[in-house]
Parts: structure tokens; C-alpha cells; sequence
């Protein structure tokens, strides 16, 4: 029981002071679950984001899931999990609420109009991260570049959900693989560890 | 009913968004679209929100369009919707695979996924752009914003702010 309420506070911390999620709260996680508790290794920690960021879901909340279960079991991945989405539960709800009654005031209506514009610059920035990290260096830029011209040229001409789309470029991206002298194995030998 | 709906549609989203809080945003924008629970407006605004409060992006977008669209429970629901498929799948996978990162199969396919994925944000980084950017005004604010990110990386927060701020000056 002890163990569990440690868990609790510990993801409520990082849920609490992490902005934005991802490996923003690395930093914090290493502190808390490396340092401070020893429940994991630096190196484990570092399996879990890799991990959490290639299974579906949010990122923070794979590796809570992770790590809790590693600790305590299902009811451990729970607890990890539940504390780590508490904070923004709370702070988001409360904002929502907040929001909705002075949205109408003439400087929240301007102020959200600039935020518009920045948060559509940083979403640039993401895009252009994005696609210099899938386009250069890459072996298989050609036929990544083919997944992206159909998904986008979709998404244009057709009204294709997202849903569908991830489904698509999985499938086109990994069928090739599975033929011919394309083929490949399926564990790549040599990796760290 | 609208939980059982909320639940369903981000149970979707936390199975099909993979990478990252910013891969939400499509999925959002689908739900927008299809049920009108927000408008485009909105959906920015969250986005603006959930950037620059604590917790991970993903989950207070959850929170936020689940509350704009029933309230508490809404958000409550939404956000269990979400967290659902992660909780089920990392269980999985710590019980069965060890080396799930290295496996050449899974990276391959995490490989094809992010074109697609790249496709998907620059399509709704258009929508978003089009409601936003309404004016040459506005226009070169976008521009000096973009410029001014790409030089100097700070965090989002900083230019969230920096935005509200310029919005409030020049009385947007």
C-alpha cells in the first residue's frame, strides 16, 4: 500500500511540473523513479520512452503504464497511470471552465486571436521537423515519399479520416518489406545491449 | 449517447495517434468535423491551452474537447477513452515482449506510419492556418513568430505568451 501511494505522488509530481509531455518529462522522471525511489535503472527508464513512443497512445502515459507495472503489477500500472493524467484533469477542467466566461471579453478575444497565430507557427516548426527528420538520411525516402504523396493527395481529393490514413501508410510501407530480396529479418541482430 | 460516444471516438484516437501529442490534433480535427462538437476556433484554442499548461499535451487536449463537449464527466471520459488503449497495450507488451523497441518489424512499421502522420499535420496545420492567419496583419506576425522560433528554440510557452501579448497590443 505504501509502495502504491509513493507511486501516486511521484507520477502526480511529474504530471504536475511537466509541460507539453513527451521526453519533456524525462528529466523529471529520472529524478523521481531512477534517484530518488531506485526503481529503475537509467537504461530501463530509457527502454520505457522508446517504447511508449512507438506503441499507440500518448507518450507520458505509456511509460507510466510502464513503469508502474514493472513496480506493481497491473494495479501499479494503474495507479502510475491514474496520478500521471490527475493533474491536467484538474488544471485543464478548471481552465475550461474559467475560459468559457470571459472568452467574450474584447482582450481574452484578442489575446486568443495572437495565440492563434503563434500556435500555428509552432506547428510549422513541427512540420518542418518532421520532415527533415523522415527525409534525409533516410534508405527508404523514395518510398516514404510515395506513403506521404498518397496520404496527402487523399486527404485533398477525398475525405479520408486520419483513422484511415495511419492504417494506409502502415500497410503500404510494410508489405514490401515482408517479399522478395527486400525481405526483412525480424530481429535486426547487433542492437545496443 | 454522448459519453458512450466520447468514450468510443478518443478510445479511436488513443489506438490510431502514434508519436506524440501533436499527432492528436488530425484525430481532433476529424471529430470537429464529423459531430461539429467544436469549431476550428476552438480547437486552436486547446491547442494554445493544453501547450501551455502542465501534463502531457495529448492528455489535456482529452480533457479540454471532452469538457467543451459534456462538461466534467465529459473530460473525465474522454481522457479515460484515451488513456485506455496505452494502459491495455503496455501491459501486453511488458508481459510478452522484451525487446519490443528493437524489433526490426516494429520499426519498420513505425517508419511508414510518420509519412503518413507528416501528411496528416500539415493538412490540419492548413486548416488551422486559413482561420488564423485572416489578414497581411496577421500574416506578418505568423511570419515573425515562424522566423523568430526557428532561430532562437525556446519553449512553446514562451511563444504562447509572447502571441497573447502582440494579440492584445495590436487588439487582433
Amino acid at each position: 500500500m505504501q509502495i502504491l501511494w509513493k507511486l501516486f505522488t511521484s507520477f502526480f509530481k511529474t504530471g504536475l511540473f511537466t509541460f507539453g509531455g513527451g521526453y519533456a518529462m524525462l528529466p523529471l522522471l529520472k529524478a523521481e523513479v531512477v534517484e530518488k525511489q531506485k526503481w529503475a535503472t537509467e537504461d530501463e527508464l530509457l527502454d520505457y520512452f522508446s517504447i511508449g513512443q512507438c506503441t499507440p497512445g500518448i507518450i507520458a502515459v505509456n511509460v507510466s503504464t510502464f513503469c508502474g507495472y514493472k513496480l506493481k503489477g497491473v494495479i501499479g500500472a494503474i495507479t502510475a497511470t491514474t496520478a500521471i493524467i490527475l493533474p491536467s484533469l484538474i488544471i485543464i477542467t478548471l481552465i475550461a471552465a474559467v475560459l468559457e466566461k470571459y472568452m467574450h471579453l474584447p482582450a481574452v478575444a484578442s489575446a486568443f486571436a495572437g495565440i492563434r497565430l503563434g500556435v500555428t507557427a509552432l506547428l510549422v516548426n513541427l512540420i518542418f521537423d518532421m520532415g527533415k527528420k523522415i527525409f534525409t538520411k533516410n534508405p527508404h525516402w523514395r518510398l516514404h515519399a510515395a506513403i506521404f504523396s498518397i496520404a496527402f493527395a487523399l486527404l485533398m481529393f477525398g475525405d479520408v479520416s486520419a483513422v484511415l490514413i495511419v492504417i494506409m501508410a502502415a500497410v503500404f510501407g510494410f508489405v514490401p518489406n515482408l517479399f522478395g530480396k527486400n525481405k526483412i529479418p525480424f530481429i535486426k541482430r547487433g542492437n545496443k545491449k | 449517447m454522448i459519453y458512450w460516444l466520447l468514450f468510443y471516438e478518443f478510445f479511436k484516437i488513443g489506438l490510431f495517434a502514434i508519436g506524440g501529442g501533436a499527432v492528436t490534433i488530425p484525430f481532433l480535427f476529424d471529430l470537429g468535423e464529423k459531430y461539429h462538437w467544436f469549431t476550428t476556433e476552438q480547437l486552436v484554442n486547446m491547442i494554445a491551452v493544453s501547450e501551455s499548461t502542465p501534463g502531457p499535451m495529448g492528455v489535456n487536449m482529452a480533457t479540454f474537447t471532452g469538457y467543451q463537449t459534456a462538461g466534467i464527466l465529459g473530460g473525465v471520459i474522454a481522457t479515460f477513452g484515451l488513456t485506455l488503449p496505452s494502459v491495455i497495450i503496455i501491459i501486453l507488451i511488458a508481459k510478452l515482449l522484451n525487446r519490443f523497441a528493437d524489433n526490426t518489424y516494429v520499426q519498420t512499421l513505425l517508419a511508414s506510419i510518420r509519412p503518413g502522420v507528416l501528411a496528416l499535420i500539415i493538412f490540419a496545420g492548413w486548416q488551422i492556418a486559413r482561420i488564423s492567419i485572416t489578414d497581411w496583419l496577421s500574416a506578418a506576425i505568423f511570419t515573425g513568430i515562424l522566423i523568430a522560433s526557428r532561430f532562437f528554440k525556446s519553449s512553446p510557452i514562451f511563444y504562447i505568451l509572447l502571441s497573447a501579448i502582440v494579440g492584445i497590443v495590436l487588439q487582433l
